[in-house]
């Protein structure tokens, strides 16, 4: 779409534009040049610039099982949070959009885990998960050492995503309500006219009519998970144990900052920029059909 | 709402109270354990009747993390940002929608890709940049050849730096360069009806004019909306303010939680990490409240 009517100074027009792109050639083109360039050359030990290692790096991390057995963590993290905040957000929406007694309650309190950072949910769900104070200790009182995320890489991993989808929960029910509020009630109405139940008619029309929106959190809870876990991992676990919670983002940190490695991270960098530049490709196909059907 | 269904109705009810204590239990949990003492925090399971020392662990918690400064600190950010935001949003919304100029296509495509790449991607090479932001203009002047001509006529030796590391700008500006905001007024400004812009023209009105006195107080819902989603976006913040600021003065209220973990083998004061983490999650509890409505316009339109 585009203006019938506009302004001819356009040398005013560019002007506007200028901060902006001044912003996003310092900190977003040129960071984004860098770190390929980084990717690509090993820094000297001891200064004396970088020198050309071609793909090197990108192999030395490929063929390390620390890099792998980082971007399963990730995978598994992604897939189970995602999986669970997007589950139990259709639901409650579901539900709050039959618009009962108290829906409008639901719809104000609901949110309102989104609004939280990331680490002090961590923290908060780090007490709650403790294995010595807190709530779910009772499970040690009764079986000595059946819980214990400090030690054991699963119930690590069980205790970031819990911390994760709880905010997501928050998040994903936002849209998914906005969704089913956009469906006409004539639709529903008629529906129920033709003798159709309340699940028949989810099914039949109210699902099939959110699956663009579906597909649109999907994806923005897989990169979330990628990015938004970093508090809560660095808060929660710091990686491990046993790097068992190292997800690829904070692997990126550790060894960036921590192990001084630039040219590794730069070229992890580059991996999870390509897999999430071909999360929203994906994305950016699904919207399409969405449109199609307004 | 057509029929009746009392069985699922209330199973329905019982769904969404269920939902509604996943929801706040973690925040009740946390308000409670920061009101008991050493000891009864640490009883398993903890008594969730709460106990009499919230106010001593508040004040602990605000010593022990120095929370005064970090929460002005995180506020000044997440304003800065906020404003940042729907300054310049609004400006290159401007731009790329009212006026026709060569290579206007290029630019809104240059911003577009923005949204692809978040910060938490590229911080590496991004703390290099924030610790000299002119170094991209000095590679650029090295390789063009122009500082060599530069020291060669003046005798001057061009060496810019600029390092924000520890300050205020290096934790904001950064933050500011995605397209998030100007895909929003892109999409409200073309919703704005020609005859307006025509009518403006006609009283004399050049795009300055136009752009302050008749499209930003038209804006106000869509900036108040941005506003929200910025604000809570910037004060929520993590990764970025823990790697640049590297000097307290600067930490933030968020990464300054990390100083209340309790040590493994030390004295568990879960009461005081969690007086200090109700502190931290308040501020944008009250802005989620109290702005609800621009909160969830602001994220569905921003989204999109």
């Amino acid at each position: 779409m585009e203006k019938r009517v506009t302004f001819s100074r356009w040398t005013i027009g560019i002007l506007f534009a200028v901060p902006q792109l001044l912003l996003i050639f310092t900190f977003f083109y040129w960071p984004a040049g860098q770190a390929v360039y980084w990717s690509l050359t090993l820094q000297q030990p001891w200064g004396g610039g970088n020198i050309w290692v071609g793909l090197d790096n990108f192999r030395s991390i490929l063929s390390s099982a620390d890099y792998w057995n980082s971007i399963t963590a990730s995978l598994v993290f992604a897939a189970i949070s995602t999986g669970l905040a997007m589950f139990i957000a259709l639901v409650l929406a579901a539900l709050t959009d039959r618009q009962l007694a108290g829906s409008r309650f639901y719809r104000v309190v609901l949110i309102w885990p989104y609004g939280i950072a990331a680490p002090a949910l961590a923290l908060a769900f780090r007490f709650i998960l403790a294995p010595e104070a807190g709530f779910l200790a009772v499970v040690n009182r009764m079986w000595p050492g059946i819980w214990d995320p400090g030690l054991d890489g699963a119930d690590a991993m069980a205790s970031i995503i819990a911390a994760f989808s709880w905010k997501y929960v928050g998040y994903n029910f936002i849209f998914f309500l906005a969704a089913f509020q956009a469906i006409p009630r004539s639709l529903i109405e008629a529906a129920a006219m033709d003798g159709s139940g309340v699940l028949r008619r989810f099914w039949d029309i109210q699902f099939p009519l959110i699956t663009p929106t579906i597909f649109f959190l999907l994806v923005i809870n897989i990169t979330e998970s990628f990015q938004d876990s970093f508090g809560i991992v660095d808060i929660m676990t710091s990686g491990g144990p046993a790097n068992a919670t190292n997800l690829m983002v904070y692997k990126i940190y550790s060894d960036g900052f921590k192990g001084l490695d630039y040219s590794g991270a730069a070229a992890q960098s580059i991996i999870l920029m390509l897999l999430i530049v071909v999360l929203t490709i994906f994305q950016f196909r699904f919207i399409e059909r969405r449109v199609h059907y307004r | 709402m057509v029929e009746r269904t009392p069985i699922l109705n209330f199973v329905t009810h019982v769904i969404l109270f269920l939902g509604f204590l996943m929801a706040v239990a973690p925040f009740v949990i946390v308000a409670i354990a920061s009101s008991h003492n050493l000891k009864d925090v640490n009883d398993v399971p903890m008594s969730l009747l709460p106990g009499s020392d919230f106010w001593v662990n508040i004040k602990t918690a605000w010593t022990t993390a120095d929370l005064g400064p970090k929460l002005l600190n995180s506020f000044i950010m997440a304003t800065g940002v906020a404003a940042g935001k729907v300054i310049i949003s609004a400006l290159t919304a401007f731009s790329i929608v009212y006026f026709r100029y060569p290579g206007r296509t290029f630019i809104f495509w240059l911003i577009f890709v923005t949204l692809m790449l978040p910060l938490e991607v590229r911080i590496v090479p991004t703390y290099a940049v924030v610790a000299n932001v002119l170094s991209p203009y000095q590679a650029i002047l090295d390789v063009t050849g122009l500082s060599w001509l530069i020291e060669k006529v003046s005798g001057v030796q061009v060496s810019l730096n600029l390092g924000l590391l520890n300050s205020y700008s290096g934790l904001i500006l950064p933050l500011i360069a995605t397209a998030t905001g100007t895909f929003l007024y892109r999409q409200f400004f073309l919703t704005v009806p020609d005859e307006l812009t025509e009518a403006a023209r006609m009283d004399g009105a050049g795009p300055i004019r136009f752009f302050i006195d008749i499209l930003l107080p038209l804006s106000r819902n869509n900036m108040a909306a941005l506003g929200t989603i910025m604000f809570l976006w910037a004060w929520n913040q993590y990764l970025w303010p823990l790697l640049i600021t590297t000097d307290q003065s600067h930490a933030t209220a968020v990464t300054e939680l990390k100083q209340l973990i309790p040590n493994v083998g030390g004295i568990p004061e879960w009461n005081i990490a969690m007086a200090g983490t109700l502190i931290v999650m308040l501020p944008p509890l009250i802005v989620v409240v109290a702005m609800q409505r621009w909160f969830v316009r602001g994220l569905i339109a921003t989204e999109k």
